[in-house]
């Protein structure tokens, strides 16, 4: 135990220069192991949006649009699906289950979605179903359950009254003509987009656009209401549905039935594969986020061999010190190669701890901000990999300057120039 | 280990170049427990021969040997001289002997952490201990866990003595140890120092430039004399 007491007490003696080199070495393993983590905690959370659903249906167009409208509740839907066709599939033989859903207007920020009782008993992320904190799912054209989120950021409580118009037409006069919703359902914390979205039945969809049609409010999302004021019986276009197979060896197979639907142009796309896909976009900027995290490793353990290649010029006289005492070349070289492997696995410990108190200091603005569950988790194989890297990498640059050590304590000896 | 010769060189030739040696001794011998006097100007090649003495260079290949305690050291691997020199030498530079970030009692007892045979010697004693009672004798007892760069050169150096004394090694090798000292201090150093030689029984070989200090040496060799290689006039000082 000598000589790591004798590196630690040495290197605490240049605590600066020390303190500088783990910093450096901290930070790119922060880079290195966070983005790691980040990806592995993004993509979990990301993949788990959308369990057990074995298909997704939606109007013709981009396998991307058609996810993105439905499990994320982003862009425009690629168009509607009639009611007809929807009922005609839900029929199918290899059919189990289907979830009609119907992206409506926005509401304060927020997506309004028409759906059936259906959703709540069968749309799965992760290994759940969509539960409620308080009250239960809406039941008629007057009854909304609401996110998480849209509780939080509206105040909306069970009981309140809302009324459900698109925005600016909330403080408008005509209030009285809108058609206001009871909230009865508030549902429990996802960390999915479903806390961000308010849920109503189908025909509480179309009231409400009938709604606004009447008041003169703004016309958004895509079932056309005009016309069919009042003719709430017949059902409205959906703009998608989730499809449960009674086989999943079967959904490949129905997959490619849908998408050629003669009556009407369907694309139907497997969650699974289409967000896996959709992860492969996002992950390139990835690969390029771990180039220049290895590129700052680099420079950190590049900086530690030059801060103590520097430092062995004023070590001379110590490194003939311990030679006059008896120690060989061979210690000096262990003493320098020790030195630099204790400021690599410094550097290595500080940044996984820096990792963890990053997630930890920034789960709640990134859950708030992109809806993602940022969670501290113990290292994956790739990260103990990289920490191996780091302190092998770190060892093996202290060999340069031990190297240099060697040689001048051999040429020095007991000899130190003044 | 029985001979009464603590160093014996014979015709020992040492060039850094090959052609051009900066030592060619005859012979030196000094004997066990004896306190020699190197008079030794710069460029006389001093610090050579003690690099000899300490086993951390080797004559030039067959041009003699150089024996401490009996030991012939060029026989020696690297890596046993080095070990030899942990167990049977204590060194003292002319200053900035100690260990920057060491307390003054981990710089005396480092001769026992390098090496254990060194330690071995105390026989029984913790090598604290040891230090503790160098230090004693040594005036130096109150300072024990300061850092060393509180300390004055003079108390610098008395460490440097303990350190080389610890574990009573047959032999001390003194660089120029008092040339940053004024005149009392020094002549208090060289009281100390032979005094803890005499206990320990250790042999002496001061090196200096100082002809002044050799009436306080039972033998005076001038190193210029000696050594054939020399270019410097023994006489300089």
């Amino acid at each position: 135990m000598f000589l790591p007491s004798l590196a630690l007490r040495s290197l605490r003696n240049r605590a600066l220069i020390s303190t500088l080199t783990v910093l450096s070495i901290a930070l790119s393993v922060t880079l290195l192991v966070g983005i790691e983590h980040v990806r592995r905690g993004v993509r979990e959370s990301f993949e788990g949006t959308i369990r057990g659903t074995d298909l997704i249906v939606g109007a013709r167009g981009g396998t991307t649009q058609v996810l993105l409208s439905t499990v994320f509740g982003m862009s425009t839907p690629s168009g509607t699906v009639s009611w007809e066709t929807f009922e005609r599939w839900s029929s199918h033989p290899a059919v189990r289950w289907t979830i009609p859903y119907a992206l409506g207007d926005s509401h304060r920020g927020f997506r309004v979605i028409g759906t059936t009782a259906a959703f709540f008993e069968r749309y799965r992320f992760r290994d759940r179903t969509v539960t409620f904190a308080a009250g239960r799912a809406p039941a008629t054209d007057r009854e909304v359950a609401i996110g998480h989120e849209v509780a939080g950021r509206l105040g909306y409580a069970l009981d309140d009254s809302v009324t459900l118009v698109h925005g600016i037409a909330e403080l408008s006069f005509v209030e009285h003509e809108a058609h206001p919703f009871t909230v009865v359902g508030v549902i429990d914390r996802t960390v999915t987009p479903i806390d961000r979205a308010l849920y109503v039945t189908l025909e509480g969809l179309t009231a409400m656009h009938d709604a606004e049609a009447a008041s003169g409010g703004l016309m958004m999302g895509p079932p056309p209401a005009a016309g069919r004021a009042g003719a709430a019986d017949a059902p409205p276009p959906i703009t998608a549905f989730f499809v449960g197979t009674k086989n999943r060896v079967e959904t490949l197979t129905l997959q490619a039935e849908m998408n050629a639907d003669r009556t009407e142009p369907l694309t139907a796309i497997v969650p699974g594969i289409a967000l896996g896909q959709l992860w492969l976009t996002i992950g390139s900027a990835e690969s390029g986020l771990r180039v220049v995290a290895s590129l700052t490793l680099l420079v950190g353990l590049i900086g530690m061999c030059v801060a103590l290649y520097a430092s062995l010029e004023s070590r001379r006289r110590e490194m003939a010190i311990l030679r006059a005492v008896g120690a060989g070349p061979r210690t000096i070289v262990a003493l320098l190669v020790l030195e630099s492997a204790i400021l690599a696995t410094l550097g290595a410990v500080a940044g996984v701890v820096l990792v963890y108190v990053g997630i930890w200091a920034a789960a709640g603005a990134v859950e708030a901000r992109f809806g993602l569950a940022l969670t501290t988790r113990a290292l994956g194989a790739l990260e103990w990999g990289y920490l191996g890297l780091v302190v092998s990498a770190g060892t093996l640059v202290g060999v340069i300057p031990a190297w240099k050590a060697y040689r001048s304590s051999l040429a020095d000896g007991l000899a130190v120039r003044q | 280990m029985s001979g009464a010769l603590a160093v014996a060189l014979r015709d020992v030739r040492f060039s850094y170049r090959a052609g051009r040696a900066v030592l060619d001794i005859p012979a030196l011998d000094v004997v066990r427990g004896e306190r020699l006097f190197l008079h030794g100007p710069s460029g006389s090649g001093k610090t050579t021969l003690l690099g000899l003495l300490a086993g951390v260079l080797v004559p030039d290949k067959g041009a003699g040997t150089v024996r401490v305690l009996d030991t012939d050291l060029a026989a020696l691997g690297s890596g046993a001289r080095d070990r030899f020199r942990a167990e049977h030498l204590g060194y003292v530079f002319q200053m900035f002997n100690l260990i920057p970030y060491l307390s003054v009692r981990d710089n005396i007892t480092l001769p026992c952490r390098v090496s254990r045979a060194r330690r071995a010697r105390l026989a029984g004693v913790t090598p604290e201990a040891q230090a503790a009672q160098l230090a004693e004798r040594l005036e130096l007892a109150d300072l024990l866990d300061e850092p060393v760069t509180a300390l004055s050169v003079g108390q610098q150096q008395r460490v440097a003595v303990a350190r080389a004394l610890i574990g009573a090694p047959e032999l001390v090798v003194c660089d120029e140890p008092t040339s940053a000292l004024d005149a009392d201090r020094r002549d208090r150093f060289l009281e100390l120092l032979f005094a803890r030689c005499e206990e320990a029984g250790s042999a002496l070989v001061f090196v200096s430039h100082d002809l002044a200090l050799a009436p306080r040496f039972a033998r005076t060799v001038a190193l210029g004399e000696v050594n054939r290689a020399a270019r410097v006039e023994p006489s300089a000082a």
